[in-house]
């Protein structure tokens, strides 16, 4: 199955359509800051960038309940934001500050907020979904209806977490969503040199669940496919594997030492779907978005991120005697 | 007092814990039957063979407010599941700077004597010692077992129950009434004056049975078991060689970088324990290979009461005699 808008809003409220692009505009205004204040050293380690897949982190979570819970992978800050995690304490958390999510102890790869159903981005290829299906176990237990959705990538669906995991999910029958952002790439190497089928979703079936292929840069696609699987997830169904077919603008990680093997003009073409200008003329053809109401919006976010930037930079480092804090849990 | 056995006391722990909380559920291939048939197929749940899957998943149900028990069975069965216990588990708290609690029990049977050869048959404890972020223990007796377990259960971190292959049929006596053991705490076994044996689960028996025939000797042996491995009560450890001036260590796995290698390590960095050393430390080991399968073979891989016996002997400045 495969499923694209046609570029109708799915009888959305003009207000929901405008918070998702609100939203997707924030990740890429993030992202860009956290791009060029790694480059300009005030950001340690590694950064990966969501930019170009903001639809699939937003279009999922639009689906969701606040109580609902999610897990991410390595380029997590676009779920982070998408789950409504606080931008100060992102920024905190990169900046390797006291007052970071993670109390400067995990930085990019590792953001969570439990409190939101963030449960962690997660530097381990894979590493998230096997947690994220225990959340999902999780809420089948509770029984208030409750789902979970993995986020990962086409990489992470050549490894055996995803198959143990799908074929857990689909036998308890489990509340989960299972959404792969296939950007083509597992870091620099190509997913066609990887795996011999081009369609993730196509191993939905050796699961028996339903695998739907998504334009993954049409918010309206992807919010529809999410809110069948969750509705079939909340009614005792079972797991859905959604293969959003999108891409990353930029290279694997922010590291100038690792080649973006890419071809230029494959990134190009690509730009010219970005999903925010989609979303964004979109909204216009339908007269919900004003260059007024554009302008505000990006204001307030540009405005928002400033006052992160500025908490971070304002906010203390750890002191070294904290490192030995948090390994265990009264 | 009744017995039960070691491996009965495991599943009394579990069944009194998990009356007591219900958020408590158990994940294993093929359940124990009877705890299947109290508390149900929801919270006994019988799981593919994919101990990856299982290990996270106890991590993400636990990070939900549930107290998952997952059952590796044998503990070479839970390597497949490295990444879920090494990236995931045991840092999960700290990287995320604390801000949920993952209470979860991880069962593993180790050790050897079962002739099962090499697969089925390993004690790789240190290797999870290395590890910061997991509590782990390995009990010699039934009674150990059930208290330690209870505890665990009810801790708030990822612990990891490490049970001996060998004892698992070993009765003991356990009592009635409700009790708990606290992580971190060694027990002695045997008090003794003229040297310190620090062992674990199996070789906790043939230690004690090397100071009772050494006692007709006039020979006054001490046996400590540690019981926790993690955190490891090193005080009860040094007072003891304090006492005695000499330390032998018996341990079922290899001594390289092992269980083994972390208590002489304990005895001779305190500088108050190395002053009152008498002797070298003494290892009483496995040799270091794979463990073989023929009686024969297996025997000779592992320490017993007499390799115990001729350590305490050397410590002693007595050779082989």
């Amino acid at each position: 199955m495969s499923l694209s808008s046609k570029g109708l809003s799915p009888n959305l409220p003009p207000d929901t359509q405008r918070e998702m692009l609100r939203q997707m505009l924030t990740i890429r205004r993030f992202e860009e800051r956290a791009s060029a204040d790694y480059h300009a050293g005030k950001i340690y380690g590694v950064v990966h960038c969501y930019i170009g897949q903001e639809a699939v982190a937003v279009g999922v979570c639009a689906a969701l309940n606040g109580d609902d819970r999610i897990i991410s992978t390595h380029r997590g800050h676009g779920h982070c934001i998408a789950k409504g995690a606080d931008l100060n304490r992102m920024m905190a958390e990169l900046y390797g500050r006291q007052t970071g999510y993670c109390k400067g102890k995990g930085g990019s790869m590792h953001i969570a907020d439990f409190g939101i159903g963030m449960l962690g981005a997660n530097g381990i290829v894979a590493g998230g979904i096997a947690i994220v299906t225990g959340a999902g176990l999780a809420a089948q237990m509770e029984g208030n209806g409750g789902v979970a959705v993995s986020f990962f990538g086409d990489g992470a669906s050549n490894a055996g977490p995803f198959h143990e995991c799908l074929n857990i999910a689909a036998t308890w029958k489990l509340p989960m969503v299972y959404v792969c952002e296939n950007n083509l790439y597992a870091a620099q190497t190509t997913a066609a040199s990887t795996q011999a089928l081009n369609d993730v979703a196509a191993r939905a079936a050796a699961y028996g669940i339903p695998g739907v292929i998504v334009d993954g840069n049409d918010i309206f696609a992807i919010y529809q496919a999410t809110n069948r699987a969750v509705e079939r997830a909340r009614a005792g169904g079972g797991p859905t594997l959604i293969e959003c077919k999108t891409y990353r603008w930029r290279a694997h990680t922010e590291r100038k030492t690792q080649p973006d093997p890419r071809d230029k003009s494959e990134i190009e073409a690509w730009k010219q779907t970005d999903p925010i200008v989609r979303l964004e003329r979109q909204l216009r053809d339908q007269g919900h978005l004003s260059d007024t109401e554009r302008e505000s919006m990006e204001r307030d976010v540009m405005g928002a991120l400033e006052a992160a930037v500025a908490f971070a930079e304002a906010s203390p480092f750890p002191l070294p005697e904290q490192a030995t804090e948090d390994v265990f849990s009264a | 007092m009744r017995e039960l056995t070691y491996g009965e006391a495991a599943v009394e722990a579990v069944a009194e814990e998990m009356r007591r909380d219900p958020k408590i559920f158990y994940m294993s291939t093929d359940p124990i039957p009877s705890l299947l048939k109290e508390f149900g197929d929801g919270r006994i749940r019988a799981t593919p063979i994919a101990e990856a899957a299982l290990t996270g998943m106890a991590i993400g149900a636990a990070g939900s407010g549930f107290r998952p028990i997952v059952d590796w069975r044998q503990v070479t069965f839970g390597f497949v599941a490295m990444d879920q216990i090494v990236n995931q588990a045991s840092k999960i708290h700290y990287m995320f700077g604390g801000q949920v609690r993952f209470p979860i029990l991880y069962r593993a049977a180790v050790g050897g004597g079962t002739q099962l050869a090499a697969q089925h048959s390993q004690s790789p404890y240190s290797m999870f010692m290395n590890l910061a972020g997991l509590k782990m223990f390995l009990p010699s007796t039934p009674y150990d077992m059930k208290g330690l377990l209870k505890t665990a259960i009810r801790d708030n971190n990822p612990v990891i129950s490490f049970e001996s292959n060998r004892l698992m049929t070993r009765k003991g006596p356990v009592p009635d009434e409700d009790y708990t053991i606290p992580l971190g705490k060694a027990d002695i076994k045997r008090e003794g004056s003229d040297v310190t044996v620090v062992a674990l689960a199996w070789l906790v028996h043939e230690a004690v049975a090397a100071a009772e025939e050494l006692a007709q000797e006039g020979i006054s042996i001490e046996v400590i078991d540690p019981r926790t491995l993690a955190p490891l009560d090193t005080q009860t450890i040094r007072n003891s060689v304090q006492k005695t001036g000499r330390l032998v260590v018996a341990d079922e796995a290899g001594p390289t970088a092992g269980f083994s290698a972390e208590v002489a390590a304990v005895a001779t960095e305190d500088a108050a324990t190395f002053a009152q050393l008498k002797a070298p430390v003494k290892r009483v080991c496995a040799l270091q290979v794979p463990i073989p399968y023929s009686p024969v073979l297996e025997d000779h891989v592992f320490p017993d009461r007499k390799r115990i016996t001729a350590g305490i002997r050397e410590v002693l400045g007595g050779g082989d005699s």
